[in-house]
């Protein structure tokens, strides 16, 4: 952690009165980082590499699109077939939202498996939640915009939540449609906030950044750097491996691009929206449908409490709760590689998830309600009553006293490879 | 305890799909010229098609989203496509009287329209709007596959206890088995150019390999750069990971 000096006198010049040159090579270059960190910390920068292809692409089919209920499917179409290059801009868009939130879920769980939520990481770990609502937002909005039945759809179901708050639903219904059904003063409305959410994404990414950078990463071991022997400067091993992920990303993202770029989206949007007509099954988009399973998992009214309320509420908390995570986790190590019970238990709120996409996908008859039901259940029972409880009870596995140690001795399974 | 919960689960799962799949037949699936990352459009089953949408098809179904000029893009020559639009006429104005007027179409116009307006649409076929095909294959789960299906697989009767609406046409693999549309194909209902026989199932096979086209003009080019990004961005990868492993050597 040396401070540079800067042989250019223009850049010595600059850095001299605004210090741009100096902090990027203390947060980009010389910045210590875990020598331990596996692959699954790579989604991070993944994340934020997605976020600038999604703000590109968009920015260019912003200058095509028409927000208007008569023109927009027309609009999106013209882009596809007349616009130099304007199918790879949107298919890249489209597909790129999936692939932004395959990337953050795979942060997010690796943060819930190694503990990285845990202190003094709770506001990092806050902002990344709060991210991930905003991501939501967008990509709903942003799905409305090709006018599809579909958009049409899905706006006017989700939009309805909201009738479900007491005395005042309807009016904010009508307030947020800006008239008495999604029309077009919606679509002008979403449009806007579509192009200005990003941008908050944007900002939150940089404070998510700024308190990485104060306590520096965990890493696989949940153990916090303590000397020079447990780190390693971000540049260039981490540079490497983080563009060496990104072209393994880069693959899997193309592959869909080219060669598959409807099979994540529904047929029905490519049938211009129509109010008279209702699809059969109206879904969301993969990433979304896990809420959406636990939205319609309740059934059932509470005493006098409606069951449309509680599931839009259960729906909000299947988020909110994780805010709530760095304190409803009880145990003292942060690693599951040292929790032999959380582990288990981790796995199965894994598979709970798959299975709430599944169920979310899927006409809500038949087997689907109880499965469903059951699935909602195990996901909060797992993050408000067994994280605590796991916490009391668990024998955790000896941690080892620091990095260095347990990557010498050969004792970490989750070293690398190379 | 993990393994367990995960197999019944899995088992579940299966019960429901199977049970959910007998609602609607998935139709059979056919060898396109257009599937796989190398596929292409079959030029001549192309022309045939455009022979059939603008002889049979064309005569309720609009397409909206295509102009005469995209058949450039599949070997149409400049004389052609001016030949193929002059043949349909298309209203344009207001000229300097104020007046609407009709006009041979050029190749910078979509592709005529066979009735001014829905309700035109609907007051010629008893109420039912003919949607637009433009974008019918990507707009029906595995499209191509469905509307061969469709257009070759129209019966004569329903089978017992169902409940034909009056009007309606049995179709197996129209959503609620019956549709609007009547049997639009027969036997040497068009003549084709290159001599081949008009058989109902050649004319479907023609027509679903233009409608692809006309969906998805881009897929030729879009595979094409596919594979060449494809190739670059691997073995650009691969040689990051030798990069990498390189560079991670000095620690250890």
């Amino acid at each position: 952690m040396s401070q540079p000096t800067w042989k250019n006198p223009i850049v010595a010049w600059i850095d001299y009165r605004l210090p741009i040159f100096t902090f990027t090579h203390h947060e980009l270059v010389d910045y210590p980082t875990p020598r331990n960190l596996n692959y699954w910390w790579n989604f991070g920068s993944l994340a934020g590499v997605v976020l600038v292809i999604m703000i590109v692409t968009g920015i260019y089919l912003a200058m095509h699109y028409t927000p208007h209920t008569d023109y927009a499917f027309a609009s999106v179409e013209r882009i596809m077939r007349d616009v130099n290059y304007g199918w790879l801009i949107r298919y890249l868009h489209m597909n790129g939202g999936s692939i932004f939130f395959a990337v953050v879920y795979i942060h997010l769980l690796r943060g819930l498996y190694y503990g990285s939520y845990k202190a003094p990481r709770e506001i990092l770990w806050i902002i990344g939640v709060l991210i991930i609502f905003c991501m939501m937002a967008t990509s709903f909005m942003g799905y409305v915009l090709p006018w599809g039945q579909m958009s049409f759809w899905a706006a006017t179901v989700i939009t309805n939540l909201f009738s479900a708050v007491p005395l005042v639903g309807e009016e904010i219904v009508n307030w947020l449609w800006g008239g008495f059904s999604v029309a077009n003063p919606t679509l002008n409305r979403f449009y806007a906030l579509h192009f200005l959410l990003p941008f908050v994404i944007f900002a939150l990414v940089f404070l998510h950044l700024w308190a990485l950078h104060v306590h520096k990463s965990n890493n696989p071991l949940g153990v916090e750097m303590s000397g020079d022997a447990d780190s390693i400067p971000f540049h260039p091993y981490y540079t490497i491996k983080d563009t060496f992920g990104l072209g393994v990303l880069l693959v899997v993202y193309f592959g869909f691009t080219f060669f598959a770029p409807n099979v994540l989206g529904e047929p029905d949007n490519y049938i211009e929206a129509n109010p008279l007509v209702t699809p059969s099954h109206i879904v969301p988009e993969w990433y979304l449908t896990p809420f959406y399973a636990v939205l319609r998992a309740i059934t059932f009214d509470i005493w006098f409490i409606p069951a449309k309320l509680i599931g839009v509420v259960a729906m909000f908390a299947s988020i909110g709760v994780l805010f709530f995570l760095p304190w409803l986790d009880t145990s003292p190590v942060r690693s599951a590689t040292f929790r032999p019970v959380y582990k288990q238990f981790f796995w199965l709120f894994v598979i709970d998830c798959v299975v709430l996409w599944y169920v979310g996908a899927n006409p809500p008859e038949g087997w689907f309600i109880p499965l469903g039901q059951f699935a909602t259940a195990y996901y909060f029972f797992f993050l408000v009553i067994l994280i605590p409880l796991i916490g009391f009870f668990e024998r955790p596995r000896a941690v080892p006293d620091s990095i260095a140690s347990a990557v010498t001795a050969g004792a970490d399974p989750h070293r690398e490879q190379s | 305890m993990v393994g367990r919960i995960l197999g019944a689960a899995v088992a579940a799962v299966i019960a429901v799909t199977t049970a959910n799949a007998a609602e609607a037949p998935r139709a059979p699936g056919q060898e396109w010229s257009f599937d796989g990352i190398f596929g292409t459009y079959d030029r001549n089953a192309l022309r045939r098609g455009l022979t059939v949408y603008t002889s049979v098809c064309g005569a309720c179904h609009s397409l909206d989203l295509v102009a005469y000029r995209h058949l450039g893009a599949v070997g149409y020559t400049e004389d052609e496509i001016k030949a193929i639009a002059a043949e349909f006429e298309v209203e344009d104005g207001p000229d300097e009287d104020g007046e609407m007027f009709s006009r041979a179409a050029l190749p910078a116009d979509a592709f005529a329209a066979p009735f001014p307006n829905e309700q035109a649409a609907r007051a010629a076929n008893s109420g039912t709007y003919p949607p637009d095909l433009s974008l019918i294959t990507k707009a029906r789960k595995h499209g191509a596959d469905y509307l061969y299906a469709m257009l070759i697989e129209y019966r004569d009767e329903a089978p017992d206890g169902f409940e034909l609406l009056d009007g309606m046409y049995y179709n197996e693999y129209f959503p609620g088995r019956q549709i609007a549309m009547p049997p639009p194909l027969f036997e040497d209902g068009v003549k084709y150019a290159d001599g081949t026989k008009a058989t109902v199932a050649q004319m479907a096979w023609d027509v679903t390999t233009f409608l692809a086209w006309a969906a998805e003009p881009e897929m030729e080019e879009r595979k094409r750069l596919g594979i060449k990004v494809l190739i670059f961005v691997l073995v650009l990868t691969a040689m990051l990971y030798a990069l990498k492993r390189q560079i991670w050597s000095r620690l250890h």
